[in-house]
């Protein structure tokens, strides 16, 4: 894994053999730079690079991609999500040449949320090839410079190809065999889903190490801060693929409701010191959701500050 | 077979708002064997229009008839200029049937009483379940004999998705995740390697993404068979 695939900063960062810490940005529901831009200050320095959602849960927001330029111009790395819901294959080669023209050098490959969760459930979703494939097309285009159809690509996109993870979905045993063939298609970087049950995490990943996963690809733990109990409460609920342990809920009831977030913060913090010494996690994706002006305090506190300069 | 779900019965009385004299042309084919469109739901829906419409002080005539089947011309045919005697025909076949009858007879209208919904089969009494999607070029046998294209609500073909819980989909809580019941499978049958690896993209040329779709059979239309 010595030889740069793109340069982007993450690329660099993990390969130096630096503690990775990245952060996610979503998207504003509307053409509102100015908060966009906003959102973006409290990334700034703190994190190597931030995913920038691609309508996610299904609900339309500005696109990825331009959100993604827009953070190039403000001097921050995107890590730009591609999800196969809403593109077919012409459309994604085409973004993927985009995103390489307007200076971005991470793309992360997802299926994407169903349509029926969003607010355009009526909507045709598209589905022509799925996250293994994409994972696989971009590297195709990157290593090759070729498009699927075997044509010559004039001037390749370089791009960081990375991947999502969810130890927590079922069958269990076979998540970890699911990672490997992502490996395989071509992920870089692995980007898991949020963990809150550590005693699975931890099985995951030493299943990851026995497999030696983690010696041909940078798995990134990913952790996302509860704001409180009544968050963690919908998350176990409603959505799709999280494993929420009762005692994580209790843990943030047993405390006043004005200190509910400290809590949240502490947990989450007390993951990526665990992370840290983990074998075979090479950083933490920080989500913190819709709560990007904790991230300055939640970097400070988690010991990852400053970034290294690569 | 052809599955298909009866339309409301007030949307049908909106289609026939104007229209004093019906025809009600059942199915013997698919429709009927998913109990939606056979003799028995036709003579159903006829005293059902005929009650509302009298109830609303708007009786309305109404004849009958059950075809072998409405997806084949020489049965179409079998109706004649007859069908021009009724103000509209109301067709109780799958989405092919008022089509059909539309490209014969081309100056009545043929209304469908049935939202035709999917390619499945009876799982038990009263539930049918969608199994194919029709896409063109079958491979379910790659999958331990279960069909992700019809079935995954994302249509993967590395699946399951980070959704799946428990056995279930994301989308539904009554639909199994198929890609669950398809790796259960293949891990006990010890087959864990052939899904292994990255599929080639799928060709869609061969589904509904190709264009309408046909079907010549040589042989049978020069009539050696």
């Amino acid at each position: 894994m010595s030889e740069l695939k793109s340069g982007s900063n993450l690329e660099k960062v993990l390969k130096a053999g630096h503690f990775a810490f990245t952060g996610e940005c979503g998207p504003p529901k509307g053409a509102n730079v100015k908060h966009l831009k906003e959102k973006f200050k409290y990334l700034k320095g703190n994190v190597d690079c931030v995913n920038l959602t691609d309508n996610q849960t299904a609900v339309v927001r500005m696109s990825s991609l331009a959100a993604s330029a827009l953070m190039v111009t403000e001097g921050l790395e995107p890590n730009f999500q591609m999800v196969c819901r809403d593109r077919n294959r012409l459309a994604m080669m085409s973004d993927i040449l985009g995103a390489h023209a307007l200076g971005i050098r991470n793309m992360l490959c997802l299926s994407g949320d169903h349509q029926s969760f969003g607010n355009h459930p009526q909507a045709k979703n598209v589905h022509d090839i799925d996250s293994m494939q994409l994972i696989a097309l971009v590297k195709k285009m990157r290593d090759e410079g070729k498009f699927m159809n075997g044509d010559d690509i004039d001037v390749p996109p370089e791009l960081f190809v990375g991947a999502a993870c969810n130890p927590f979905a079922d069958p269990y045993e076979y998540r970890v065999y699911r990672l490997a063939n992502k490996i395989t298609a071509g992920a870089d970087f692995i980007q898991t889903q949020c963990i809150f049950n550590m005693e699975k995490f931890r099985d995951f990943m030493k299943k990851v190490v026995d497999m030696g996963l983690h010696e041909r690809c940078y798995i990134l733990a990913g952790v996302t801060p509860m704001k409180n109990a009544g968050m963690a409460n919908f998350m176990k609920k409603f959505v799709p693929g999280m494993d929420i342990p009762d005692a994580l809920i209790a843990r943030l009831k047993g405390v006043e409701k004005k200190d509910q977030a400290e809590e949240g913060i502490k947990f989450a913090l007390e993951q990526v010191a665990e992370f840290k010494e983990m074998e075979g996690v090479a950083g933490v994706h920080m989500m913190a959701i819709e709560w990007e002006h904790m991230v300055p305090e939640i970097a400070e506190r988690a010991g990852v500050l400053p970034r290294p300069v690569v | 077979m052809i599955v298909a779900d009866r339309k409301s019965l007030e949307e049908i009385l909106g289609m026939v708002a104007d229209n004093k004299k019906i025809l009600i042309l059942g199915c013997k084919g698919c429709v009927t064997v998913c109990n939606v469109g056979g003799l028995k739901e036709v003579e159903i829906l006829t005293s059902s229009l005929k009650i509302a419409r009298k109830k609303a002080g708007n009786p309305i005539d109404i004849d009958i008839q059950v075809l072998e089947r409405q997806c084949d011309t020489e049965y179409v045919a079998e109706l004649g200029e007859a069908v021009n005697d009724y103000d509209s025909v109301i067709s109780m076949a799958c989405g092919v049937g008022p089509q059909f009858l539309s490209e014969m007879y081309k100056t009545q209208t043929f209304y469908p009483a049935v939202n035709t919904t999917f390619f499945g089969g009876a799982t038990q009494h009263g539930v049918w379940e969608e199994r194919c999607a029709g896409c063109g070029t079958c491979g379910i046998h790659m999958f331990g004999g279960l069909c992700p294209i019809a079935r995954c609500a994302k249509s993967l073909l590395h699946g399951p998705c980070g959704g799946s819980s428990k056995g279930i989909c994301e989308v539904n809580a009554d639909t199994e995740c198929i890609w669950d019941s398809i790796v259960k499978k293949k891990m006990e049958a010890g087959q864990l390697a052939d899904l292994m690896g990255v599929r080639g993209l799928k060709d869609w040329t061969t589904a509904r993404d190709g264009g309408p779709r046909r079907s010549i059979r040589e042989e049978l239309v020069q009539g050696n068979i």
